[in-house]
């Protein structure tokens, strides 16, 4: 049996949305800047995304850029949304659980002379509204929250804080990075009062190489690649047609029947942690309630190193993630996990089981049986 | 422009009657070089000499990349080749290359003649002298220094001629394969690639043995030793890599031997097991990059304690050498890049926080016999179910 339970660091590209490239790539394989009515064709299928995200955060298709996915979406928003508004000022407020996409551009505009504010989380992860309208100054350019963070799944306030930004300072642009929050959560940028926001396209059943920022209208970003003008000039480069129009199928798709996709991926969160805390010695990291991501758990396991369980667990076929994908190349102790104050042992002990809509009860039984029987013989053998 | 280029060997030229093994050696290791580069060549042997005539299109720095990875080869020297049609021609084609080689004149030679066809009208002498004249003659801005020019134009008169004044070191060493074959423990570290570079250069052929311990280690690390088997291989040529899985042996010593003296047992059994591979291999020496007290398990007892094991001679070329002389060395062949990247290796997944550093053969005798009931068994199914994968230099 195969168990892939790593969905937080990709997903399987889902079959409309490959059917849909494959179309694109073989047949439809216009450029959408010609004139001809190939071209016409490619540009449909553009808008017809455009419309299908649209309607999922019930914005304007044009408040849409169409990325290469999560990272550049982020750096665009940070980088070009700073950038475009220098006037308002050189702060800068963020958390200190955000991805490596958000504190390396910040890092980047740290050198700039930005000055940045990172919030701090609770156990739980969660940031404090008070001391965010604490952070709140007249020279805040702009706020970066996440809205679920990819570690824990830890659930950020980002509605309340986008009301609370904009009336210390209006002229406060925020950024959410709702990449593992799009799909499992309703999320309506404009009614809230987001300024950017960021979707990465294979974390949704999307291929990889696709994502989109959401600017809301009037706000203005600078563009971080310059050429051809596509896409209003904020993003140049001919258009990921295939990318984008698979993204369009799989946004829709996310937001059918959601109610009770997300209703069996907290029964499925909440069977795997019954399932695991039964074993002595492995604790949840972030909440076990719902006010939370319903897809990412993350659990301790004392004395076994995170490697060890993920590679146990990979002779099994059931994929796990140590740390968050994205920065295994150069392991670090997870960010995420010091600041909600895990002590260093846990730290290193900490795996993350991340389901999607496919996931089912007997993956999810599979891996904690063989967690059950994983744990208690690795235990023997600590490093002393 | 250049259509061949002279090998120069240094060290080979003496070895006496198996002066011809030794040249036969080094043509076939710079064929096998010249098989990953585009382009047709041609190695031949000539009067004490070895020439790679190229023909068509290549890329020079790709031929010269590849020749200076073949041990034996003191120096690559890209060479103009013209028939002899008299002096006044010579004269012509010697000027011509000093044109297209040197485009600043601004700079001192000399010419050094050698004529190895003693029926050559002029002695060399003569041909230094006259062809020097000619180049001041053609190019006013050099100038002659016979002690120490920057430049020294060699023309060789052969049945051919010779005109080259460009010499690229190559690796020195001896052509692998003249000196018989060893078993590199590979690791994922820095010093054990190093220690096989630095054996392969004296001729010898390698075969190697990692060992993997799932789940503690990945199937990453395993990916990085074979990388780094391949960085090794471009110096060596092929490399036989035995990838044992050591896991159980490893928890079987855990369980039954004290914590301090894991580090130092285990390291007795993969000796052990790299000597099977060896002697299935006809392989007649064992190679690690150990250094003198670098850790706990390299001390000279230590060492000692796992020399004890072994029956056929260990061969440690980095014993006397500083971290950051390997780190030079380990640049100097790429393999550096590799060697950092933050996988775990076997031996420091249960590593003890005080190990024994001067361990006593009787008390480690002692406590091997508590392995006794299964470590047969164990060796024999790591050794059952060892993976061969053949790495192409």
């Amino acid at each position: 049996m195969e168990a892939y339970l790593d969905n937080s660091a990709t997903t399987r590209c889902s079959a409309c949305a490959k059917d849909l490239m494959v179309r694109i790539l073989t047949e439809d394989y216009g450029n959408p800047s010609s004139l001809h009515n190939k071209g016409k064709e490619a540009e449909d299928y553009i808008r017809t995304a455009r419309e299908q995200i649209a309607r999922t955060l019930k914005i304007d298709g044009r408040e849409l850029v169409f990325t290469s996915g999560g990272t550049e979406s982020n750096n665009m928003a940070l980088i070009g949304g700073t950038l475009a508004n220098r006037r308002n000022g050189r702060h800068i407020i963020t958390t200190g659980i955000e991805h490596a996409s958000v504190l390396a551009p910040l890092d980047y505009l740290k050198e700039l002379g930005y000055e940045i504010t990172y919030l701090s989380v609770d156990e739980n992860g969660q940031i404090s509204l008070d001391e965010l309208r604490e952070a709140v100054r007249e020279d805040t350019v702009l706020v970066s929250i996440m809205m679920v963070n990819n570690e824990i799944g830890a659930l950020e306030p980002v509605e309340a804080a986008a009301k609370l930004i904009k009336e210390k300072n209006p002229g406060t642009l925020f950024h959410v990075d709702a990449i593992q929050a799009y799909g499992k959560f309703r999320i309506y940028p404009k009614k809230w009062g987001i300024d950017l926001m960021s979707v990465s396209g294979h974390k949704i059943h999307a291929p990889k190489g696709t994502g989109f920022l959401y600017i809301a209208d009037k706000v203005k970003v600078k563009p971080v690649i310059y050429g051809g003008g596509q896409q209003k000039g904020l993003r140049s480069g001919t258009e990921n047609v295939p990318g984008v129009a698979a993204l369009g199928a799989a946004a829709e798709e996310a937001y059918e029947d959601f109610e009770s996709k997300t209703e069996r991926l907290y029964a499925l969160r909440e069977r795997l942690i019954r399932g695991v805390t039964e074993i002595g010695g492995v604790t949840v990291n972030g909440r076990t309630d719902r006010d939370c991501a319903p897809h990412i758990v993350n659990i301790s396991i004392r004395d076994v190193r995170s490697e060890v369980m993920l590679h146990s667990l990979e002779e099994y076929g059931i994929y796990v993630s140590a740390g968050s994908a994205c920065s295994s190349n150069k392991p670090a102790p997870s960010r995420t996990l010091q600041e909600i104050g895990l002590p260093k042992s846990a730290v290193a002990s900490a795996i993350r089981i991340s389901f999607c809509a496919e996931t089912t009860e007997e993956e999810v039984d599979y891996a904690v049986e063989k967690m059950k029987e994983i744990i208690p013989f690795r235990r023997k053998f600590v490093r002393k | 422009m250049y259509r061949s280029f002279l090998i120069k060997y240094a060290e080979i030229a003496i070895k006496g009657k198996n002066r011809y093994l030794f040249e036969d050696a080094l043509v076939g290791q710079i064929i096998h070089a010249l098989k990953k580069v585009d382009g047709k060549f041609r190695v031949r042997k000539e009067q004490g000499r070895i020439y790679v005539d190229t023909e068509g299109e290549y890329d020079y720095d790709e031929v010269v990349g590849a020749l200076k990875c073949v041990f034996g080869i003191v120096g690559i020297c890209p060479v103009v080749l013209i028939e002899d049609e008299g002096f006044d021609r010579l004269v012509e084609e010697v000027l011509s290359y000093v044109d297209k080689v040197y485009p600043d004149k601004h700079f001192t030679f000399k010419v050094n003649a050698r004529r190895a066809r003693k029926n050559y009208p002029m002695e060399s002498m003569e041909i230094n002298a006259k062809l020097g004249e000619k180049i001041l003659e053609a190019f006013p801005e050099t100038r002659v220094d016979v002690h120490h020019p920057d430049v020294v134009f060699n023309v060789e008169i052969r049945n051919q001629i010779n005109i080259y004044s460009v010499i690229v070191p190559g690796p020195g060493g001896m052509p692998v394969g003249t000196n018989g074959k060893a078993m590199l423990l590979l690791s994922g570290g820095i010093d054990s690639p190093v220690a096989g570079y630095m054996i392969a250069k004296r001729g010898v052929a390698i075969d190697a043995t990692y060992f993997h311990a799932p789940p503690y280690t990945s199937e990453r690390a395993k990916q990085k030793v074979v990388d780094l088997a391949k960085i090794v291989a471009r110096y060596s040529g092929p490399i036989n890599l035995h990838i044992v899985n050591f896991t159980d042996i490893q928890l079987y010593i855990y369980e039954q031997c004290p914590h301090e003296e894991l580090t130092i047992i285990m390291r007795r059994y993969m000796m052990k097991l790299a000597e099977h591979f060896a002697k299935e291999n006809k392989c007649l020496g064992l190679i690690t990059g150990e250094s003198i007290g670098q850790v706990a398990s390299q001390t000279m007892q230590s060492l000692a304690a796992t020399n004890e094991v072994c029956t056929i001679p260990v061969y440690r070329p980095l014993i006397g050498f500083d971290k950051q002389e390997i780190v030079e060395v380990s640049e100097k062949i790429g393999a550096y890049e590799t060697s950092i990247l933050p996988y775990e290796d076997c031996c420091t997944i249960f590593v003890a926080k005080h190990p024994v550093t001067k361990p006593s053969l009787n008390v480690i005798h002692n406590d091997e016999k508590k392995l006794e009931e299964k470590i047969d068994a164990l060796m024999q199914e790591a050794i059952d179910t060892t993976e061969v994968i053949r790495i192409e230099g």
